[in-house]
């Protein structure tokens, strides 16, 4: 395997590695407005993700940083042609990462109302769009012969990829709603059960018509045949099937891991199918962009290399560590704020 | 916006220089803010002295605020060079974009997750492994610090680099690093962010001590910013002059230009103050206060060193790069901008060695006047360094790489002054609304009236939720 191909499996990583985290901490925040009763409640759930979303994060910004040097192409046309898109979502990740710091500063509740809703519309926003974004990426966009995009906004929707928005959106809400269950106590435990119960047959549903429209897409516009890609698509559905199985069996460790295994196998299949493209172009396919035509050349790659070898299992021990730090659940008999 | 900037590249610049500038208020004061809460807390466990442990809650309380918008803003600013400048990102990607992906896997990935074990680990920690997060997150933000600076100064002062078809890549790795653009930026910038943490904790203790609220609590973070402010004010105006003959030899027109110095000189005098002489055709100034061959020691090191003029250096890149270009930056921008960051240090210099005399003295608590003086220069540090900023950014025009890409070809074709106007727009009246919220939260959690610090028997999360 060439080092192009590996930093394109990396930048898959990254991203499958973002979804799975700050996917469930989207879920949560999407659930704040429905699961509580009240404020206290409310806090609970802020507090289950408060110690963990900002590292979850970070996994975009490297996904960003590792796609400007490893394939400067492909970052120079994506993030200047969904420029309207990317700034959606620059606008809902500022509204969410404030709404953390912010909301607990007063007791005031018409305040904390505004961040409340500000945590949920960036969660699901940001949701919405990057499944819409990514799945252009493999549907295809109108680039011209010098690599540019040469189409506006609203070629970015179109069945296919609105279907994506709205999978990622219920795939993540389902992933939070197990998360919560795993985090809370009580009263908030059994609501956010129920509504665990609730999301799981449409997230199912529509995270596998995602992905078998994925791999169609994949062999319509990318001129993939239906293997491999389906194999990821199979595991995808299989892990959200049994995911939805174990949340009625009242068995949550398990359905959380499957459904970060779901979230995986959907990142999985959408970047399979992308392969050997990065973006592909639609009508004109002959322009579309490659693994190796967007590529650094190999030294810069090298360097990136070593770099990640030693950096992402530091990040996997020390993100692992924190996560066992605030393994205990949140609120029950002291809520800590309110 | 038609009147301040009508083509796309003004526009992508407005932007970049907006959402940077913003960015940069917040950034320095946490760089700053970081090192001396972690001091604190360190001074609470060794001593066992409980003021130390309010006093880490009190301003780890306005540290966390800053850094929320910090990272947000800092966002923005990895997306922009794809969003707005595709044709720069291409060109640089393989040499610019490893020391912004090496960032975010070697420090911000650190900084991130140790701040939440910081701010959640308060009784879940033992106490020696929680302090030791907060220090895991002051290394780390100098260090993404280090990792941007590498990435500016290389569009500065290019280094470890070939062309190939029209793109610069990467040849040499340490070069990049190791560039002595870089470790001088770095020094620079994060004193300056060590005189941001400690000349608003000075002003904040001021506050208190105006009011006559817990003197005796903010009497020890007053010394504290005091011991951190001396020597680093003074120190970086040494480093601030060397900084400056690191770039006489990188970025000569950067230099002449912030000078107003159309001819070459020997010896040069330095222009205090000058009416007129910004422009091709009113170069002598009406009126100037000028010290005879200070100018020739700061770029040079020499008093009787010679200064290129900016005359001189446009012909000579009219021979290296093609003729019929300005290759002058705006020079009264820059000769203004120079001044105001050069004066303002010099300021803090004053007012930190004023405040060292009058604790000394044992007034500081009862001398108003200095009170006064000290909150008003919180916002010395803030405008210096959005000058020194200018001075950096639009010395270096026309150039985006200096001496390799012009800005005027750098931006992105796929993108149109539609977008760039809606971008702008937003981008304005979210970072007014954000900047108003983080004013309202930072006068609340500082002022001296109102709920006490924390109390400290029971040891809560300096944020909750």
């Amino acid at each position: 395997m060439n080092l192009e191909i590996f930093w394109f499996c990396v930048i898959a990583f990254f991203w499958a590695g973002y979804f799975v985290l700050e996917g469930f901490d989207f879920g949560v925040g999407m659930l704040l407005p429905f699961v509580p009763r009240d404020e206290g409640e409310r806090s609970v759930m802020f507090e289950s993700i408060g110690p963990i979303w900002d590292g979850n994060e970070v996994w975009l910004v490297v996904a960003g940083g590792a796609t400007f040097a490893a394939f400067p192409a492909w970052y120079g046309t994506m993030f200047s042609g969904f420029y309207l898109a990317l700034l959606l979502i620059l606008f809902f990740l500022i509204i969410r990462v404030v709404s953390f710091e912010w909301r607990g500063k007063s007791e005031d509740l018409r305040w904390r109302r505004v961040w409340m809703w500000a945590n949920t519309v960036g969660s699901l926003g940001i949701a919405f769009v990057f499944g819409v974004g990514l799945s252009n990426l493999l549907h295809g966009v109108p680039i011209n012969s010098s690599g540019d995009y040469a189409g506006g906004f609203w070629n970015l929707f179109t069945g296919y990829t609105i279907l994506g928005g709205i999978a990622f959106a219920l795939v993540f809400a389902f992933h939070g709603a197990i998360f919560l269950t795993l985090r809370t106590t009580g009263d908030l435990c059994e609501r956010a059960q129920s509504a665990a119960l609730r999301l799981g047959l449409p997230a199912v549903l529509v995270g596998a018509g995602y992905v078998v429209w994925t791999v169609s897409v994949a062999v319509d516009k990318n001129e993939k045949s239906v293997f491999p890609p389906v194999l990821p698509a199979a595991i995808a559905i299989g892990a959200f099937v049994l995911a939805a199985f174990f949340v009625r069996a009242r068995r949550n460790g398990i359905a959380f891991a499957l459904s970060a295994l779901g979230t995986l196998g959907l990142v999985a299949t959408l970047f399979t199918s992308l392969y050997p493209r990065v973006m592909v172009s639609s009508p004109d396919f002959a322009n579309s962009l490659t693994v190796q035509g967007a590529a650094s050349a190999h030294y810069t790659l090298a360097v990136m290399t070593v770099v990640a070898a030693i950096c992402v299992p530091a990040i996997l021990l020390y993100q692992g560590w924190t996560y066992h730090v605030f393994r205990a659940r949140v609120g029950g008999e002291s809520p800590t704020a309110t | 916006m038609p009147v301040l900037a009508s083509t796309v590249v003004d526009l992508a610049r407005l932007q970049f220089a907006t959402t940077s500038i913003y960015h940069f208020l917040f950034v320095p004061l946490t760089l700053g803010l970081g090192p001396l809460v972690a001091i604190m807390q360190t001074l609470w466990l060794r001593t066992k002295d409980e003021r130390w442990l309010r006093l880490t809650h009190f301003f780890g309380t306005l540290l966390l605020i800053n850094i929320a918008i910090g990272v947000a803003t800092g966002l923005v600013q990895e997306f922009e060079f794809g969003m707005n400048w595709s044709v720069y990102s291409k060109f640089v990607g393989n040499v610019f974009g490893a020391p912004l992906a090496i960032e975010g896997l070697a420090a911000f990935f650190v900084e991130s997750t140790f701040l939440g074990l910081w701010i959640f680990g308060w009784n879940r920690l033992p106490p020696r492994i929680h302090l030791a997060t907060l220090w895991v997150v002051v290394l780390a933000s100098w260090g993404s610090g280090y990792f941007i600076l590498v990435a500016n100064s290389w569009m500065q002062h290019p280094v470890g680099y070939k062309i190939v078809n029209g793109q610069a890549q990467l040849t040499s790795v340490w070069a990049l690093l190791s560039n002595g653009f870089a470790l001088r930026a770095f020094v620079h910038t994060m004193l300056a962010g060590l005189i941001f943490g400690s000349i608003v904790m000075l002003g904040i203790c001021c506050w208190h001590f105006l009011r006559g609220h817990e003197v005796d609590l903010f009497r020890k973070a007053a010394l504290l910013a005091l011991i951190v402010a001396v020597p680093v004010t003074l120190l970086q105006l040494v480093v601030g002059n060397r900084f400056g003959a690191a770039v006489t030899s990188a970025q000569s027109m950067k230099i002449a230009a912030s000078e107003a110095q159309w001819n070459t000189c020997q010896p040069c005098g330095f222009s205090l103050f000058q009416i007129g002489g910004f422009t091709k055709g009113d170069e002598t100034p009406s009126f100037s206060i000028t010290i005879p061959r200070l100018l020739s020691y700061m770029a040079t090191g020499s008093f009787s060193g010679q200064v290129q003029g900016l005359n001189e250096l446009q012909a000579q890149e009219e021979r290296q790069y093609g003729r019929g270009r300005n290759y002058m930056p705006n020079v009264e921008v820059i000769y203004w901008s120079m001044r105001v960051m050069a004066y303002m240090g010099m300021l803090m210099l004053f007012v930190a060695a004023l405040g060292a005399w009058l604790y000394w003295k044992k007034k500081l608590e009862t001398a108003r006047w200095f009170q006064w003086t000290a909150m008003v220069a919180i916002a010395f540090p803030f405008i210096a360094a959005t000058a020194g900023w200018i001075l950096t950014e639009m010395g270096r025009q026309p150039w985006i790489v200096q001496g390799l890409l012009l800005t005027s070809q750098a931006n992105s074709p796929a993108v149109s002054t539609t977008w760039l106007g809606i971008s702008l727009a937003l981008f304005i009246s979210l970072y007014v609304l954000l900047g108003v919220v983080d004013f309202v939260l930072m006068r609340r959690y500082a002022k001296p009236t109102g709920a006490p610090p924390k109390p400290t028997t029971e040891q809560t999360p300096v944020v909750t939720y």
